[in-house]
């Protein structure tokens, strides 16, 4: 009884980073709770490092092509939930986990929290810590149904390592009936960059750039330090950079490592977006922009003198 | 077309965060509330643009109070045809997906659209409860949305880049930036609105499955620490040793 699921996706037979972070999460709250832990994954994986999360089995389903559909994890999970009841599912927050979690919370008739980065044990029931307001608030939630649904906020809680493997028997779910109403005709992918929500540094430019043209600044310094890109509002509105770059309140919340900020003032709703990152550099000339309180490391200068210099010494190793 | 926008109210992005003594409530006081971005920029600009394209009408629907007729006022300025409000105080996302399905149920709407998330509580459920309820195809974080031949065809955001979704009408579709492009009320608009239908329904009473025991508020930042601009080597410094970038 009190079963935990961790749903898992993969791209190419590896777990995904918010997916080794939902098996983190969910591995600390079934241990914490004396709970069974099993996985369902779509076929095709073949990522081991799945059995580093003390799983008791894994349960598998045909998936069509390299990336599941919502409707085929919904189907997995339905007839899972059908099996054996769980008493809470942890998937990743991430835009399979958005599709999916809503479609959940009303087929199994069961709690949701969403955007979870943590959890605390009180009376021997686990509350939720959610990010809120864009990340200017926490609210902690309790869960008061059968079965809970905890969907993890990318980039948020981290992946743990090095725990012993164990051998988890693996369980094929069997034909199932998937809704076909709507299609997937095309994935287009943005080639070899690491997507914005994943990125572990993001080099960012605004309105002080003053001209698209003046783009390879930020995109050198991106690549030299392996980061994303990404842009303020107005920058993406002016059709300078596409607008899945935009970064903020009413754009992409991020939460790098390291965040680095070009010629961006650091209004409230950029950095509603951007104020969850570990660390944070502001190059910028106006020493009273707002974004240096926000703030760990700050440059007041010239971004077209300041950035320059620095690819130009990281480049020679200095 | 027969359209559906959900809209929801939000605090003001320049709202201050903060909670009552206990630290259970949201301090409303002083607090501006707007309509939630998504759903008025994207969601119900999207609609209108496809009932001037190809005929139709666009309703509204709003779970809360009656101090939101202000800002369904404002939707129905920007080119709304009608509005409905049922009448709840204090709607939580579970219910406000309720009583929107029950509400949409019998009217036969071909396309019912929500905002991606509200920019407060940043939940990104309700859409996909509605779908759910209402036995629809859910679209979720739409950017680009098509009609022709019967299908719509949708280019939703993922990790690294787009999907591409096809389906008939109706369906449920959460919309993202870059499905439209914000609009302002004109004077016209703003006159016209007045004259519009505003119904008010009655709430149902749907019990939640999850509840906010407190809020809190993050820690702190530590405070800047300056580098000079001519000290390139410094800046170098900090991403190498104490930051590992480089
Ligand atoms: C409802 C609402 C939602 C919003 N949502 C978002 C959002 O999600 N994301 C977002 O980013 N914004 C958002 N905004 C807009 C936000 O209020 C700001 O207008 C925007 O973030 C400013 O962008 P910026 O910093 O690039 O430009 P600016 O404010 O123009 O700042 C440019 C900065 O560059 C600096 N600069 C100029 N030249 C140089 C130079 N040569 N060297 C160094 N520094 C230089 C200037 O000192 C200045 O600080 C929103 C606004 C509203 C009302």
């Amino acid at each position: 009884m009190g079963m935990h699921v961790v749903v898992c996706d993969h791209k190419s037979g590896m777990l995904t980073s918010s997916s080794l972070e939902a098996l983190s999460f969910a591995d600390d709250l079934a241990r914490k709770g004396g709970k069974d832990l099993v996985a369902l994954v779509p076929d095709g994986l073949q990522d081991k490092s799945l059995h580093a999360y003390n799983l008791r089995s894994v349960y598998t389903f045909p998936a069509a092509g390299d990336n599941a559909r919502v409707e085929e994890y919904l189907a997995a999970m339905t007839a899972l939930a059908g099996k054996s009841t769980p008493e809470r599912i942890i998937f990743s927050y991430n835009s399979l986990g958005k599709a999916l979690g809503g479609q959940l919370a009303i087929r199994l008739n069961a709690g949701l929290v969403s955007n979870v980065c943590g959890f605390e044990w009180a009376e021997g029931k686990a509350l939720y810590k959610k990010s809120v307001f864009s990340g200017k608030a926490y609210a902690w939630c309790a869960i008061h149904s059968e079965i809970g649904l905890v969907a993890i906020l990318p980039k948020a809680y981290g992946v743990k390592q090095g725990q012993d493997p164990n051998s988890p028997e693996y369980i094929e779910l069997g034909p199932l009936t998937i809704d076909a109403r709507m299609q997937v005709v095309e994935h287009r992918m943005s080639s070899g960059k690491t997507p914005l929500t994943e990125a572990d540094v993001v080099v960012s430019g605004g309105r002080g750039l003053k001209d698209p043209a003046n783009w390879g600044l930020v995109e050198s310094l991106a690549e030299l330090l392996h980061a994303g890109t990404a842009c303020s509002r107005p920058v993406a509105d002016a059709g300078w950079r596409p607008h899945h770059e935009h970064v903020g309140q009413t754009g992409t919340a991020i939460r790098p490592k390291v965040y680095i900020a070009i010629g961006i003032s650091g209004a409230i709703q950029h950095l509603a977006g951007v104020n969850n990152s570990r660390t944070i550099i502001v190059i910028n000339k106006d020493p009273e922009a707002p974004f240096f309180k926000a703030a760990d490391y700050g440059v007041c200068g010239d971004l077209f003198e300041v950035v320059p210099k620095l690819i130009q010494a990281i480049q020679n190793g200095q | 077309m027969k359209l559906l926008v959900c809209l929801s109210k939000t605090a003001d992005t320049t709202a201050r965060i903060a909670f009552d003594a206990a630290g259970v409530k949201f301090s409303e006081e002083g607090v501006q509330f707007i309509l939630n971005p998504y759903d008025e920029w994207y969601a119900l600009v999207r609609a209108i643009e496809l009932r001037d394209a190809l005929g139709g009408q666009v309703d509204v629907v709003h779970v809360g109070s009656s101090a939101s007729e202000m800002l369904i006022r404002k939707a129905l300025a920007i080119g709304a045809d009608a509005a409905f409000r049922i009448d709840d105080p204090e709607p939580e996302t579970r219910s406000v997906a309720e009583q929107i399905a029950r509400f949409a149920e019998d009217r036969g709407y071909d396309i019912i659209f929500t905002g991606k998330e509200t920019i407060d509580y940043n939940s990104s459920e309700m859409g996909s409860m509605l779908a759910a309820l209402l036995n629809l195809p859910f679209v979720s974080l739409c950017s680009k949305l098509d009609f022709a031949d019967g299908i719509l065809r949708c280019s939703t955001d993922i990790e690294g880049g787009t999907q591409i979704v096809e389906v008939r009408p109706p369906a449920v579709i959460s919309a993202a930036k870059g499905l439209a492009e914000q609009r302002i009320p004109n004077m016209k608009g703003i006159i016209d609105a007045k004259k519009k239908p505003l119904e008010v329904l009655p709430a149902s009473s749907i019990s939640a499955l999850t509840e906010v025991v407190r809020y809190e508020l993050p820690q702190e930042k530590q405070g800047v620490r300056m580098i000079a601009p001519d000290d390139i080597h410094e800046l170098v410094n900090v991403l190498k040793n104490d930051l590992k970038l480089i």
